[in-house]
């Protein structure tokens, strides 16, 4: 009983960080559908997210706000209003003027890109980290007082809750709207989609920005729930992401959000049983299997290359 | 309604295409010819936009169009398919056709989370549209296959639907029987000819299939080698003995 608690345990906090992971692969994975390119930027984009929720979460204490839900609306609006501006920004900065260039060309400007976002955050917040008020608080505790008792904290449920909803909403979005459905045409034949009129350039930044705006939530989430941020913050994320996006297959939406859930429990498994130190090991270590094995990923499917 | 002319593409020292002219006039169908590696395709490319003509012009509807972006050239009202199909495999039949109508929508963003009743009535619009040419086209019953599971015929037909339903003044087909049977040839051919008589569509078309070419065409432009060979009336051209030099050898 006590093992099986314990399991459960890291199942459950494998799976809250794994949806975090998934929200932020989600714009890695999307851009690189459309562009085929890395936004190497992302990290910082959800790294500044988490900045803009933490500024607007003061600003409002400062204000006198107590009412949590009002806080956690505004806070998760401001962040997705500037994540999503970002996102624009950079696509319009580092990959539009490059883009038909060479592929190392956009790659150089978006990393240079992301080293400018970080730096300015550095000069601008201060680089240690600020603490972040921990606004969910308390939970539900399983087992008995005198051995090992499982925990489900209200902000694990929340952010179960927020990723299932984004998910949702972008599912949604991606099958139903117009919108959505130029993007999966650009995605398959941008050529094609340009010559049927579709404005492609429209709907490359709407990727970014739809991206970003998932980071911004995933920002506000697991500041809360690490209680601090960093201008490094979003370095680590980003690199996770990114595996989880290679993991499930990079350009694929489903594989973004498997991939993700399969990191965050393959790390929180390592550090319950074997040691904290070693869940990067891990997880870097399935990114290297996966490129051995399975280049494509898990839901990924073999690159036709386009004449 | 289409006027090239003088056209010249030069791809460093090899000069693909020289001095070659075409025009379309409204409701005509008009073919380019010529052995494999005439330049035909390159006159397309040159017409939509893939390619920058290094000499020459192209007017559509009077308008200079030549060296302008593809996507600005296709809003003018004209479209084209390429030898190979190029459909939205993953995408059902019938998004391909919504997708392809994607312009003419009002895509506000806003408009289509709240699902206003201006964004639902055009949607409608827009799925009407696409129903009638698929129904048009034979393929109502698969609108909800992947277009990347349909035989190669219906993929071919679909193109020229989704080409339709942008509502185009000029089609422009590349090779579309190629790989077709005699059968789906013949589907073609007919569709071809009504797009023209009950749609309006002027139509310019590369094509191999000398009987379809003979059959439909009320103008050939024949080309070998980059340059223009002949041009007249598919009777004319049949008799044209630079022509037949060209397609048989020297005799």
């Amino acid at each position: 009983m006590q093992d099986l608690l314990y399991f459960f345990q890291q199942l459950i906090n494998g799976l809250t960080i794994g949806s975090t992971y998934a929200l932020i692969a989600i714009g890695y994975t999307m851009v690189y559908g459309i562009i085929g390119m890395i936004n190497f930027a992302h990290g910082e984009i959800y790294m500044i997210g988490a900045y803009t929720a933490l500024i607007a979460i003061t600003g409002l204490a400062s204000f006198g706000v107590a009412w949590l839900p009002l806080i956690l609306i505004v806070a998760l609006i401001c962040a997705m209003l500037v994540s999503s501006s970002m996102g624009w920004a950079v696509e319009r900065v580092a990959y539009r003027p490059v883009r038909g260039r060479h592929r190392l060309i956009p790659l150089i400007s978006a990393i240079g890109m992301s080293i400018f976002l970080q730096n300015y955050v550095h000069l601008a917040q201060g680089s240690r980290n600020i603490g972040f008020p921990a606004l969910i608080e308390g939970g539900f505790q399983f087992g008995s007082s005198e051995g090992f008792q499982m925990s489900l904290s209200y902000m694990q449920i929340t952010i179960f809750v927020t990723t299932l909803v984004c998910m949702t909403v972008l599912s949604l979005f991606i099958s139903r709207s117009r919108t959505g459905r130029a993007c999966r045409a650009v995605s398959q034949d941008l050529g094609m989609a340009n010559l049927l009129g579709i404005d492609t350039n429209r709907i490359i930044s709407a990727t970014f920005v739809i991206g970003a705006a998932l980071a911004a939530v995933a920002g506000l989430l697991l500041g809360m729930y690490y209680g601090s941020v960093d201008p490094l913050f979003g370095f680590i994320a980003g690199l996770k992401a990114f595996t989880a996006a290679v993991l499930g297959g990079i350009g694929s939406i489903p594989g973004a959000m498997l991939g993700g859930l399969i990191l965050g429990v393959a790390e929180s498994m390592t550090s319950g049983y074997l040691s904290g130190e070693y869940k990067d090991v891990i997880s870097f270590s399935l990114l290297i299997l996966i490129l051995l094995f399975k280049p494509t990923g898990l839901l990924g499917k073999p690159e036709v290359e386009k004449i | 309604m289409l006027e090239v002319q003088n056209l010249s593409m030069r791809f460093g020292g090899l000069l693909a295409v020289d001095q070659v002219s075409v025009d379309v006039q409204e409701h005509e169908i008009v073919s380019i010819i010529g052995p494999n590696g005439a330049g035909k395709t390159t006159v397309f490319n040159c017409i939509s936009g893939f390619y920058k003509p290094t000499g020459g012009k192209i007017l559509f509807r009077g308008q200079e169009i030549q060296g302008k972006p593809d996507y600005k050239i296709s809003r003018l009202g004209m479209v084209r398919t390429f030898q190979h199909v190029r459909l939205f495999g993953k995408m059902t039949v019938v998004e391909n056709l919504l997708v392809a109508q994607h312009r003419h929508l009002n895509t506000n963003l806003i408009a289509g989370l709240l699902k206003t009743p201006d964004y639902r009535e055009r949607e409608k619009k827009s799925l009407e549209r696409a129903r009638y040419w698929l129904e048009r086209v034979g393929l109502i019953d698969m609108a909800n296959w992947e277009a990347g599971n349909l035989a190669y015929g219906q993929q071919r037909r679909l193109e020229i639907a989704r080409c339709m339903v942008t509502e185009p003044q000029l089609l422009m087909l590349d090779e579309p029987a190629a790989g077709l049977n005699p059968a789906e040839t013949k589907e073609l051919d007919q569709l071809i000819v009504s797009l023209k008589e009950d749609y309006n569509v002027s139509v310019l078309l590369i094509e191999h299939d000398m009987s379809l070419v003979m059959g439909i065409s009320d103008r050939i432009n024949v080309i070998n080698q980059g340059r223009p060979l002949a041009s007249g009336t598919p009777d004319e051209i049949r008799q044209n003995d630079d022509v037949i030099k060209a397609y048989l050898g020297e005799a």
